[in-house]
């Protein structure tokens, strides 16, 4: 076993995580493809929302994931990186919206 | 980006041996992926055999004015390796009496053979249904001795099949060397101004798109609309179809695969996509591949595997259709590379 929290060659063995729960890794990837179909979003769309989360949720797995699923796409580099300034514009901005929290409360703490 | 081909360059995986040995071990022999065999004998295809004939490809030279990172031929301004005109009047002979209903003339750059425009216009007369050049666009804006091609090809309504690895300038120099993306548009500009690529009209052009590195192409029909939509919309370029085809692991792409230590996960990446579907039209079911020195192969990267048909008729001076189809396909790892997804030929999916 790598000595290691994360290991790049464990994301091959994803589907794995089914054999010690078949109905409900079954039913996650079986989710999980319909989601990514062409739907209203066209499935490149839906490429670069899941890249910008991975950023978000910081997933090693899903960052290597994306940028090879983009690249299989045609996706542009540029357009990958825009992708990931939307999700930490997004981050950032739920953690400054919370100002607003720290300024109601100063205010109401303050004569 | 290199400037020469592994074999000028004295590389280890010049060697065909070498290649093979890499295919046939590592994690195949110590049975982390399967064999490709057995995948075959798992669907009962194997050993693999051809159908029909219908496209006889001839790889005229290896000789290119371009040295792209991903070629599976290792062809480059240094290859020597060129068909000589005796070769070409053996497989004239053929081309007058195949039951193929394509030819396909690939190379390196074809167009560099100085027999080129001779064998074109002797194999037109043929009358072959279909009759394709694998033009690498930079050529023909690469020397004014070749600034004519357009029209030359329209004189012989000959279907080109260009690379073109993306619409955008980076992504196709950082693959092909720099400037040849500029050189391209203008190609294709050109190859347009005569009537090549226009909707309804006869004169086909077609592009074809491999990935710029170590992952599989995406879905054709998405790619082809990104490119008419960004060539058209960028630089007003028309075109037919856009054929999505996987580079195969083996000579420049290999080399390019183990030193970015992307192999594995590529093989990995290959054997996951495998598509048994895919097998039923995979290319060396219906093409026979011959080289500039007139032997038969089952393919172009059999051609460069140095894996010779297995048949008693073995060069184009022997040429016998009913009995060079009465042959067992030679496959290895490689194969994995026409399989995958939608499959991969010359001519594009498969599927």
């Amino acid at each position: 076993m790598a000595n290691t929290y994360y290991d790049a060659a464990d994301l091959r063995k994803f589907a794995k995580i089914t054999e010690w729960s078949e109905e409900l890794g079954n039913k996650f990837f079986d989710y999980y493809g319909k989601v990514f179909e062409e739907g209203a979003l066209s499935a490149r769309e839906k490429s670069l929302i899941a890249l910008a989360v991975a950023h978000v949720v910081k997933c090693p797995y899903c960052i290597d994931a994306y940028t090879k699923d983009g690249l299989q796409r045609g996706i542009t580099k540029e357009e990958m990186m825009e992708a990931v300034h939307a999700g930490a514009a997004i981050e950032s901005g739920a953690t400054l919206v919370h100002g607003v929290q720290m300024m109601n409360k100063y205010n109401k703490l303050s004569m | 980006m290199a400037t020469k081909s592994l074999k000028a360059r004295q590389k280890d995986l010049a060697k065909t041996n070498k290649q093979l040995e890499i295919l046939n071990g590592g994690i195949f022999a110590e049975g982390e992926l399967p064999y490709f065999k057995d995948k075959l004998t798992n669907i009962g295809h194997f050993p693999l055999r051809p159908r029909k004939l219908e496209i006889l490809q001839i790889n005229v030279g290896y000789m290119c004015n371009q040295v792209c990172e991903h070629c599976h031929v290792d062809a480059g301004p240094d290859r020597k390796e060129i068909m000589t005109r005796e070769t070409m009047k053996q497989c004239l002979e053929v081309i007058r009496n195949t039951e193929a209903h394509t030819l396909d003339l690939t190379g390196g750059a074809p167009e560099m053979n100085p027999n080129f425009k001779w064998f074109v216009e002797e194999a037109a007369k043929a009358g072959i249904q279909d009759f394709i050049v694998r033009s690498n666009l930079t050529i023909i804006r690469a020397n004014k001795q070749y600034y004519d091609l357009p029209e030359f090809f329209k004189k012989h309504n000959v279907h080109v099949v260009s690379s073109m690895p993306h619409y955008t300038r980076g992504k196709t120099d950082k693959q092909r060397g720099d400037g040849v993306f500029d050189k391209s548009i203008k190609a294709l500009q050109e190859l347009n101004a005569v009537g090549y690529g226009l909707p309804g009209q006869n004169l086909r052009l077609d592009l074809v798109y491999n990935p710029s590195g170590a992952y599989l192409p995406g879905d054709q029909v998405a790619l082809e609309k990104d490119f008419k939509k960004a060539l058209d919309e960028d630089f007003g370029i028309q075109f037919h179809n856009l054929f999505a085809i996987t580079n195969l692991p083996i000579s420049r792409f290999l080399d390019y695969l183990i030193a970015s230590e992307n192999y594995e996960d590529y093989m990995y990446a290959l054997v996951e996509a495998y598509n048994s579907e895919a097998v039923e039209n995979v290319m060396c079911t219906n093409t026979i591949s011959v080289s500039w020195d007139g032997w038969l192969y089952d393919c172009d990267f059999n051609q460069m595997l140095g894996l010779k048909v297995a048949s008693k008729i073995k060069h184009i001076k022997d040429y016998n259709e009913d009995i060079l189809n009465d042959r067992n396909i030679i496959i290895s790892q490689h194969c994995y590379g026409c399989t995958a997804g939608a499959g991969s030929s010359c001519q594009g999916t498969v599927i």
